[in-house]
Formats: C-alpha cells, sequence, structure tokens
C-alpha cells in the first residue's frame, strides 16, 4: 500500500523512475480519503483527478522532469480551481464555478502534482476550528471530537490523515499555523507577496497569504519553491530568491533566536510553555543563542487585527450581491431587495459579523477612531519586529496558547474564538514569514512550535526548521 | 459588556446590504458590542508620532505593459449568473411600480 506520508522528494524520485505511477498515488489518496471520510475533509472530489494523473505519467513517460511528478494533493476550497465547484464552504457560492484557476495551481499542476479534492474551512476563511463551514466542521484528526483548528482545518486534517500529500492552504491570522498546530501537522505562511494571490478567494487583501500544509519542513520547502515568484496578475506580488527555496538541511549553530516574551504570558496552557522551553534549552544545546525578548504592541495585534482585516472583508465580501454569480434570493421584488436578501440567505453568521464589523469602523465618524487608529498600531508592530530582527535571526514562540478545543466549545463566543489567534496575528500585520512545527503533545494532543523569520527570509527559516524537526525527532513520543 | 444599540445595528445592516431578522439583531447588538469593547483598548495607545501603515512590504509603482492579451468569451464569464437573457444578465427592477 501507498502511504502518502512519505516525503515528498521519495515520491516523486519514485514517480520519475517509474517504480510507481502517478496514478496509482492519486488512486491511494482517493482511497485513504473514502476510508478517512467521517473526519469530513473534503467538499468535492476532482472527478478528473485519475485522468489528470494518467497525463502526468505520460509526460514523465516522454521524458519530462517534473518537480512535484504525480504528488497528489488537496486545495482548501477558496482556491479557484477548474471542473470542480469553488465555494469557500459557504452559501452564497455554493454553485459557483470558476471560470480560471490561479498561478499557484497552474504552476503546481505544471510542476506534476495532481488536485484530487477541495478541502473545507470556515467559510470565506472566517475562522479558527473550521466549524464556521456552511457545509459543517471537520473533525480532528488526532481526536474527532474535537477542532482541526482553521480556516484551513480541511487542508491540515487532510495532510495528517495520508489523505494526500501536501494541502493548500491561506492565511490571514494564523489560519495556515494554527490548525497545523492543532493536527499535528506544518503550516507554512509565506511573506506577504511572495506568493501571488490571484485566483483565491479574497480576505483581508493586505494580509492574505497562501502557503502549504505539509507532514515535514523538508516538504513545506519543495511546495513553496513551486508556489513562490512575481506573477503580473498580482501587482503585491515579490520577487523571489533566485535560490532554491527546497532546503533540505540546516545548522542551529550561532543562530541567534529571540523568545517572544509577551506569548510566554497568562493564558498559555502549561503543558505548551514547559515544551516552549524545552526547545529553548534543546536550541541551546545545538549551539543557537536564545534570549527572551519583548515586543509589546503584539499584545495590541489581535485588536488591531480584528479591526482592520473585519474592514477589509466588508469590502471584499461587497461583490456578492446575488447579481453576477452566487446564490441570488427567489424572494426580492426589486434591486435592493435582491443584495440584501441574497446576502441574508447566503452568508453565515460569522461572515455577516465581519462584514458588519468591517461596516461600522470605517462608516462615517468612525473611520478615524478604528480603522486609521489601527493602522498606526500597526505601525508600531512592524517597527517592533524590524528592530528585533536587528538583533535576532529567528524569533520563537508556541504557534497556539492551547490545544484543540472540543467541537461546539467556543461555536457560541466569537470572542473567544478570535483569542485563539492571539499568538499568531502579529506576523500577518507585519508581513514577514512564519512556521508551525509539532514539538510535543498535551494529553495526546499535538502541540505547535511557531518559528517567524524577516521578510523574504524564507530560506533561512526552512532551514532552521528542517535541524529544529530533527532535534525534536518523533513529537508523538514527547508527553 | 457594552452592546451596540439596536438602531446602530441596523444603520450597519442597512449600510452592508443585509437583511437581518429581529433575532438577529438582539444578537448582534451583544456580540458586536463585545468586539467593540474589545478593540477599544487601541484608544488608550500614544499614537500621536506615528504614521499609519497601508502596505508592508515597500513596493511602489509596479507596472505592466499596456497591451492586448486574449481574455475569457461572453459564455464563459455568464456561465454563473443566476439569470441571463441574449447574453445580459437579468435583474430585478430597481424600484417597485
Amino acid at each position: 500500500m501507498v502511504d502518502l506520508k512519505r516525503p515528498i522528494a521519495e515520491l516523486v524520485a519514485d514517480v520519475q523512475a517509474a517504480k510507481v505511477s502517478a496514478v496509482t498515488l492519486v488512486q491511494a489518496s482517493l482511497d485513504r480519503i473514502s476510508e478517512t471520510a467521517d473526519y469530513h475533509t473534503v467538499l468535492e472530489l476532482n472527478e478528473a483527478a485519475l485522468e489528470q494523473a494518467a497525463g502526468v505519467d505520460g509526460r514523465v513517460a516522454a521524458g519530462e522532469q517534473l518537480p512535484l511528478a504525480g504528488v497528489p494533493f488537496v486545495a482548501k476550497d477558496n482556491y479557484l480551481t477548474l471542473g470542480t465547484h469553488t465555494t469557500a464552504a459557504s452559501n452564497i457560492l455554493k454553485p459557483f464555478k470558476a471560470p480560471y484557476a490561479g498561478p499557484v495551481i497552474e504552476r503546481l499542476l505544471a510542476a506534476g502534482a495532481v488536485l484530487v479534492a477541495k478541502v473545507n474551512l470556515d467559510a470565506f476563511a472566517h475562522g479558527s476550528s473550521t466549524e464556521n463551514s456552511d457545509f459543517g466542521p471537520t473533525k480532528n484528526p488526532i481526536d474527532p471530537t474535537r477542532v482541526p483548528g482553521g480556516s484551513s482545518g480541511g487542508s491540515a486534517a487532510a495532510v495528517a490523515l495520508g489523505q494526500a500529500a501536501f494541502a493548500l492552504g491561506s492565511d490571514t491570522g494564523g489560519s495556515i499555523r494554527q490548525p497545523a498546530s492543532f493536527s499535528g501537522v506544518v503550516g507554512l505562511k509565506p511573506t506577504y507577496g511572495l506568493v501571488p494571490r490571484t485566483g483565491v478567494v479574497a480576505m483581508g487583501s493586505s494580509v492574505d497569504v497562501l502557503g502549504p500544509l505539509t507532514n515535514s519542513a523538508a516538504d513545506a520547502a519543495l511546495v513553496l519553491d513551486i508556489m513562490a515568484g512575481r506573477d503580473a496578475s498580482d501587482a503585491t506580488t515579490l520577487e523571489r530568491d533566485p535560490e532554491t527555496y527546497a532546503v533540505k538541511s540546516g545548522d542551529l549553530k550561532g543562530l541567534k533566536i529571540g523568545l517572544i516574551k509577551e506569548y510566554m504570558e497568562e493564558g498559555l496552557s502549561p503543558v505548551i510553555r514547559r515544551h516552549t522551553e524545552e526547545m529553548v534549552a534543546q536550541l541551546e544545546a545545538r549551539g543557537a543563542v536564545v534570549t527572551p525578548v519583548s515586543l509589546p504592541a503584539t499584545k495590541l495585534a489581535l485588536a488591531a487585527y480584528y479591526i482592520l482585516v473585519p474592514a477589509e472583508v466588508s469590502s471584499n465580501l461587497a461583490r456578492y450581491d446575488g447579481i453576477r454569480y452566487g446564490h441570488r434570493s427567489a424572494k426580492a421584488t426589486n434591486l435592493e431587495e435582491t443584495y440584501r436578501l441574497s446576502r441574508a440567505e447566503g452568508f453565515g453568521a460569522e461572515a455577516k459579523r465581519r462584514i458588519m464589523i468591517g461596516t461600522y469602523v470605517l462608516s462615517s465618524g468612525y473611520y478615524d477612531a478604528y480603522y486609521k487608529r489601527a493602522q498606526k498600531v500597526r505601525t508600531k508592530l512592524v517597527e517592533e519586529f524590524e528592530t528585533a530582527f536587528k538583533k535576532y535571526d529567528l524569533l520563537l514562540g508556541p504557534t497556539t496558547p492551547t490545544v484543540a478545543f472540543p467541537l461546539g466549545a467556543k461555536a457560541h463566543d466569537p470572542l473567544a474564538m478570535y483569542l485563539n489567534d492571539v499568538c499568531t496575528v502579529a506576523v500577518n500585520l507585519v508581513g514577514v514569514p512564519a512556521i508551525s512545527l509539532p514539538m510535543g503533545t498535551e494529553d495526546g494532543l499535538p502541540v505547535g512550535l511557531q518559528l517567524i523569520a524577516p521578510q523574504r527570509a524564507e530560506r533561512a527559516l526552512l532551514e532552521a526548521s528542517v535541524a529544529v524537526e530533527d532535534m525534536v525527532g518523533d513529537w508523538r513520543a514527547r508527553a | 459588556m457594552s452592546k451596540l444599540g439596536t438602531d446602530e445595528v441596523e444603520r450597519i445592516a442597512r449600510l452592508a446590504r443585509i437583511q437581518l431578522s429581529a433575532e438577529e439583531i438582539a444578537t448582534m447588538s451583544t456580540e458586536l458590542g463585545q468586539i467593540v469593547g474589545f478593540v477599544e483598548q487601541l484608544q488608550s495607545v500614544d499614537i500621536s508620532e506615528v504614521e499609519p501603515t497601508d502596505q508592508v512590504t515597500g513596493l511602489v509603482d509596479v507596472w505592466r505593459e499596456d497591451e492586448v492579451r486574449p481574455s475569457m468569451s461572453r459564455e464563459e464569464l455568464l456561465v454563473n449568473a443566476p439569470a441571463q437573457k441574449d447574453g445580459y444578465i437579468v435583474v430585478k427592477r430597481v424600484k417597485n411600480g
């Protein structure tokens, strides 16, 4: 039986050497999805996956060298893809079939990867548990009575369950790293602008980034190497590093690492604190120099985030009006009602809440007090990170203050749900890259370590991550 | 916890073009009040010497060539429209009667 949790480089080598076919890998992915259907990761299968895998086998047979030959992957359902629906897990986009796919999907397909399924998320990526999906929650891959995290919860669970070799996610405030932490996989959030956002349902355009969820840092590096780089369709994209991102090893000796004090304070689970402190001790034993660093503005990051991102959400979700695509209310008698009723019927509670907050903070008389003030707090945050990175190569802390919580535990308390992102949102507002790596367990549930690097320092971040993984060993064995 | 007045919730819902039920307005009044109460903590931060951040990577003036490129056909783009006729999207009348 094919194990999709093997290193992607090995899967690719086997396909290139004709030891295994792309069709076999994709069939294994489909079989595994079917065996583990109870976790509700998948919203829709790509019906053409096996046919497309055969196409990859043909390209390999014709002598093409494909960096992701035959590798089955799943995409969060806010990625536009051809041949399936793209719903963003929302009722308002339930009927929507995208007329194009973005550069990330095109690059991955050109590299020989095969899209097997579209997976679940909190509707429009609003949430930290996938419970805001209009199509029902995904279950935690380690404990199905708990949430997998979110919003890329379907992506994280799919990788953890071995349904695909990697998954695509999006991260606006922690939506790749937090579910990676809750589900025991690796989640990479690149520098803002390194990966083109075209072809993904927009949430907070000044912070949204796309990245992979994988079984290892080396896998994340391999996938990022295909995803990254400028595209003319997204004017905010950056030039990629001319060297490969697909690093295979790294050294911790001599690295200067700052332990973010504010992430080690109240609200942090004592077990996660202990795991983080053990990481620090082991890093020092391997020659890294770890010292505590205070970033006081990180305490304000969540409040700034919940002004800025809802403001951008309210603008980005204005396009869902029932006119050109998506759900249109059958009850409307005039144009105004078409807008109001289509949006009332099509948006779930969290999307409505965020649109309402965003509309409020941008409305006449409130703009300076909320939005502009939050953008200034964001400046303080940017400056603190810039100062820290003059002294440190990397910053470190836990990814989340707690382990995965039970399904339903926070579903009726939006503010408690928002507090899940307390260790992850600052990174988005500053635009720097970060990764979550499994570092141990609490009562059997995964605990994530977050490493943060300066903008465009993905290679250094990934090299350190590979070395940290080696240092951690089997995280499941660390209670 | 503070609440946001129901008048205010209704005003925002009108601006956002979302029809809310009476029950939703009551819930939103509490929930939005809590969230606005939470973000109020920024009001005490000294930001007098600080400029706002609109973007974080420092990119400026990204240009592309102004050239004709292939685009999607009308049929492809209309395929998702909930109602259409003769290549146009059909909508309800702008005003009643």
